[in-house]
């Protein structure tokens, strides 16, 4: 294997760890509103994620640094070919992450609820967000041959990229759903369950939907078309085990779907990185977007050396913080 | 004002606004490090408190440099895309490292240390808030390895047939002779920063509430923080001169454009102050101190300093026709205001140094004065240094490489760059309101009460709340 070709994968992998890992935090907070009652179980909600979110976020960092180091043509047509929505997620990460650490300094209620609103929406937007900037990605956007983005706004938002942007949205809460029903106890517990078996449903009929759409009408493949029904598999496996009451197992399957359909969407785009829609000679792929090798050769000793690390103190984490946690753990404000 | 105007004003704003909290989180993760290993060795419980209590303050400070460092991570692929497809091969590597070895480091240890305190052993607690610590460190030596290239490029080839720069010794690019002198000055300059704050907000404690139980552990505090203060100017200093000395080799403009010296001199004076234009026509009064720029710029009282003129022209027949000169009376200020207030801030400590000899108390009114400005003193320092050295690089985005206005996106209308720079400006400065009040609300609150964490169990089955939560 070449390494433009291990890049792709690595960035893929990388997308993929945000999008499992920061995907049930966004849940959480987009389930804020639905799943806590009051100000404690409020408090429960945002204290299941809070030692781990920043790590988590980390990944789309690490994702980020990588496009730019591997891929620079990809990163920078992108970034700036998606100027608006990007800056909308930007703006979303900021409120959410001052919100996660601001929310609790004060007693005050209506400050507590002006974060829980940033929280909400800034879990939600970039929940949707992702999913518009993914699909638009796979589907292709017009350049021109020097591969600048030559299209506007309403460009990216067809209905493919919407489509693509309910399915991440509904795919994160049902995520968040399970995995607060495997890290709380109590009411929350049974209602995060309850509430993941119904938005489990919605989920599935939109990203079977979006899946399909994907692989016989944009682009498909073999690979493409296995992952894709490995995912939804994923996704109803979770779903059979969240009925019943098997919260490890369900958490396990709706991680695998998200894993699965994000591979799905590497994998149909593959060797692409960014197709054009004006002119399939101008689309960026691996080859013309990539590094030299000799830069990619450094990458990659880099990542050989430091990613096991990563994996093994962010999994540790995961391990101090194990325990559920319900009401009667929040101490008094 | 174009696009390209308005990227630069982005760029300018929300990298200094990072700033803003980038020094502190260094300073103070090392501080709060220190202040945890104090209470460790000794059991000393006014060092917990004075941990707990510094540790807070960094915690509302480390938000804001978070959410600022996403900003930054994706704004050169959005303003900069051009300039993003030239250097990427070089560039985006120490980028991706800095997010790969330092940021994970930091994120996940630091939520490790605010809910681990007795979920963890002790020992491995205080590990974690070292390792958030150097985390900080590395995140600062990438990037800065990553700036370095931008001043003085490297290790690299340029490709005529990519029409880019193509990375051929990764070494060289982290052995940047700019990266080593530039990496302890900003560090230096991050424990000044620290330092000043940890400093201030004990002697407001000292001078207004004197006599509490808290009194003694803001003693120490003052103290540690004097020091470290002190300490950290001399090595700003001793760096900032080595730095003087690099940076007339490889930008000698940027050593002309510091000073206003229009005319190569030698020897050069360094002139404290000037009244009157900066561009070189007209002077109505300078205070100057002979030799002082020799000294700087080269490392020798009599060697001699090249002006602007014979630069511009040198940069000319060198580059091809086009103007090489940076903004003059930016450079001359900011190179002064970066001195200025990093001195002032070391004076203050000094004094307050004073003040406490002997167990005296401090109780001067015009030390409080001075105390409640203090912390503000380093951070514009920083940002001015900063200002100076990328506005001192000017035009070049890659000196001797690519222009800046070559750098800008092009697919990106100036509308675009607009809505954003509106956007960022109002959101950041919100968030500042925000901050500031809070931070000021937890260091008027005082130490916290006294109550060691209880010993770790790590067992499932317990119920006790977290003493430590959202
Ligand atoms: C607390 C802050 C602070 C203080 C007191 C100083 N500096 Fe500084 N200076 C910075 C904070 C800073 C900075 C923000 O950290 C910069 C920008 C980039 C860098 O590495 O440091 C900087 C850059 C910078 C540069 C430009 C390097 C380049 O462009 O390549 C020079 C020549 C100096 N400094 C010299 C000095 C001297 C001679 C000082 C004192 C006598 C001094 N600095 C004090
Ligand atoms: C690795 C770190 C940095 C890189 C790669 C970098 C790169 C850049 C780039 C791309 C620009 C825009 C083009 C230009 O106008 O020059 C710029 C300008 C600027 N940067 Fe830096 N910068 C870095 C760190 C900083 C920091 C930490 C600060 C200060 C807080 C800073 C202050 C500025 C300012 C004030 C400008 C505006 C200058 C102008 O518009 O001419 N820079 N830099
Ligand atoms: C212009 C280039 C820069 C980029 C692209 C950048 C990027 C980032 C990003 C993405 C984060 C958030 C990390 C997290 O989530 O934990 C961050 C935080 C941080 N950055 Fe920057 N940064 C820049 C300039 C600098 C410089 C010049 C320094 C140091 C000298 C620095 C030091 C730090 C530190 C210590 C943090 C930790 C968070 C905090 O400050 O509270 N950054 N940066």
């Amino acid at each position: 294997m070449d390494l433009s070709t291990l890049w792709f994968l690595l960035i893929a992998v990388l997308f993929i760890g945000y999008f499992v890992l920061e995907g049930f935090d966004f849940g959480v907070g987009i389930l804020l509103p639905v799943l806590a009652h009051d100000e404690r179980e409020r408090r429960v909600l945002i204290n299941t994620i809070g030692p781990v979110w920043d790590g988590n976020e980390v990944w789309v960092l690490t994702a980020g640094g990588a496009m730019f180091a591997a891929f620079p043509e990809w990163y920078a047509t992108l970034f700036s070919g998606f100027y608006l929505p990007l800056l909308l997620i930007l703006t979303a990460l900021i409120l959410r992450g001052v919100a996660f650490e601001y929310r609790g300094k004060r007693p005050d209620p209506t400050w507590r609820a002006r974060w829980d609103t940033a929280i909400i929406a800034g879990s939600l937007l970039p929940a949707l967000l992702w999913g518009i900037a993914f699909a638009n990605i796979v589907r292709g956007v017009p350049l021109d041959t020097d591969h600048e983005y030559i299209g506007n706004l309403w460009h990216l938002l067809n209905p493919y990229a919407l489509l693509g942007g309910l399915v991440t949205l509904t795919l994160f809460t049902t995520h968040g759903a399970v995995f607060l029903a495997l890290k709380t106890t109590g009411d929350i517990r049974t209602r995060a369950n309850a509430l993941a078996a119904r938005t489990g449903l919605i989920t599935g009929a939109l990203a079977v939907a979006f899946l399909t759409w994907t692989i016989l009408d944009i682009r498909g493949g073999t690979t493409a078309t296995i992952l894709a029904i490995l995912a939804a598999a994923a996704l109803v496996a979770g779903l059979a085990a969240n009925r019943a009451g098997r919260e490890g197992r369900a958490f396990l399957g709706t991680a695998a779907a998200i894993a699965l359909a994000v591979a799905t969407l590497f994998a149909a785009l593959f060797p692409n990185v960014l197709p054009s829609t004006t002119d399939t000679a101008n689309n960026l792929t691996i080859d013309n977007a990539s590094s030299t090798p000799y830069t990619l050769k450094i990458m990659t000793w880099v990542a050989l050396a430091f990613t096991p690390i990563v994996l093994l103190y962010q999994s540790w984490t995961y391990w101090v913080f194990r325990r559920r946690i319900g009401v009667r753990d929040i101490p008094d404000a | 004002m174009d696009a390209l105007d308005l990227a630069r004003w982005q760029f300018g704003v929300t990298t200094v606004y990072h700033f803003l909290f980038v020094p502190i989180t260094i300073g103070l993760s090392c501080l709060v490090a220190t202040m945890q290993t104090v209470w460790a060795r000794t059991g000393d419980e006014r060092w917990l408190r004075l941990t707990r209590f510094y540790g807070k303050l960094l915690l509302i400070n480390f938000a804001m440099g978070v959410v600022t460092g996403i900003v930054q991570e994706f704004q050169f692929g959005m303003n900069w895309s051009d300039y993003s497809r030239f250097v990427g091969d070089i560039f985006g590597a120490p980028l991706a490292i800095e997010a790969l070895l330092a940021f994970f480091l930091e994120s996940t240890f630091l939520g490790l240390w605010i809910f681990g305190w007795d979920r963890l052993p002790r020992r491995i607690h205080l590990a974690c808030i070292w390792a958030v610590a150097v985390g900080t460190i590395l995140s600062a030596y990438f990037i800065l390895a990553a700036n370095s290239w931008m001043q003085h490029p490297v290790g690299y080839r340029f490709n005529p047939e990519t029409g880019r720069a193509e990375l051929h010794d990764f070494g060289a690019v982290l052995t940047n002779k700019v990266t080593l002198v530039t990496f302890p000055h900003t560090l230096a300059g991050c424990f000044l920063t620290a330092g000043a704050l940890v400093l201030a907000v004990a002697l407001w404690h000292l001078i207004r509430r004197p006599g509490t139980d808290q009194a003694s552990a803001f003693r120490s505090a003052a103290k540690l923080g004097a020091w470290v203060t002190v300490i950290a100017a001399a090595a700003t200093i001793v760096t900032g001169d080595v730095q003087g000395k690099i940076m007339t080799q490889v930008q000698p403009m940027k050593m002309a454009a510091a000073e206003a010296l229009y005319e190569t001199e030698q020897p050069a004076a360094f002139s404290v102050f000037t009244i009157g234009t900066l561009d070189g026509s007209r002077e109505v009064y300078s205070l100057k101190i002979p030799d002082l720029l020799s000294w700087l710029a080269t490392g020798d009282l009599n060697g001699e300093v090249k002006g602007i003129n014979d630069l511009q022209d040198q940069y000319v027949a060198e580059y091809g026709p086009g103007s090489y000169t940076p903004i003059i009376p930016v450079t001359y200020w900011s190179f002064r205001l970066m001195i200025g207030f990093g001195m002032l801030a070391a004076l203050v400590a000094v004094w307050t140094l004073w003040t406490l000899r002997r167990g005296r108390a401090p109780a001067s009114r015009w030390l409080l004065r001075a105390g409640l400005v203090l912390p503000l003193l380093p951070l514009a320092a920083n940002a001015f240094g900063w200002i100076f050295t990328e506005m001192g690089r000017q035009p070049w985005i890659v000196f001797s490489e690519m222009l800046t206005r070559d750098g800008v996106s092009r697919s990106v209308s100036t509308g675009e760059v607009v809505t954003s720079l509106a956007g960022f400006t109002l959101l950041y400065g919100l968030l500042a309101f925000i901050e500031i009040r809070l931070l000021l609300r937890y260091a008027r609150a005082g130490l916290p009460e006294a109550q060691p964490p209880a010993d770790t169990d790590v067992d499932d089955t317990e119920d006790r709340p977290l003493s430590f939560a959202y």
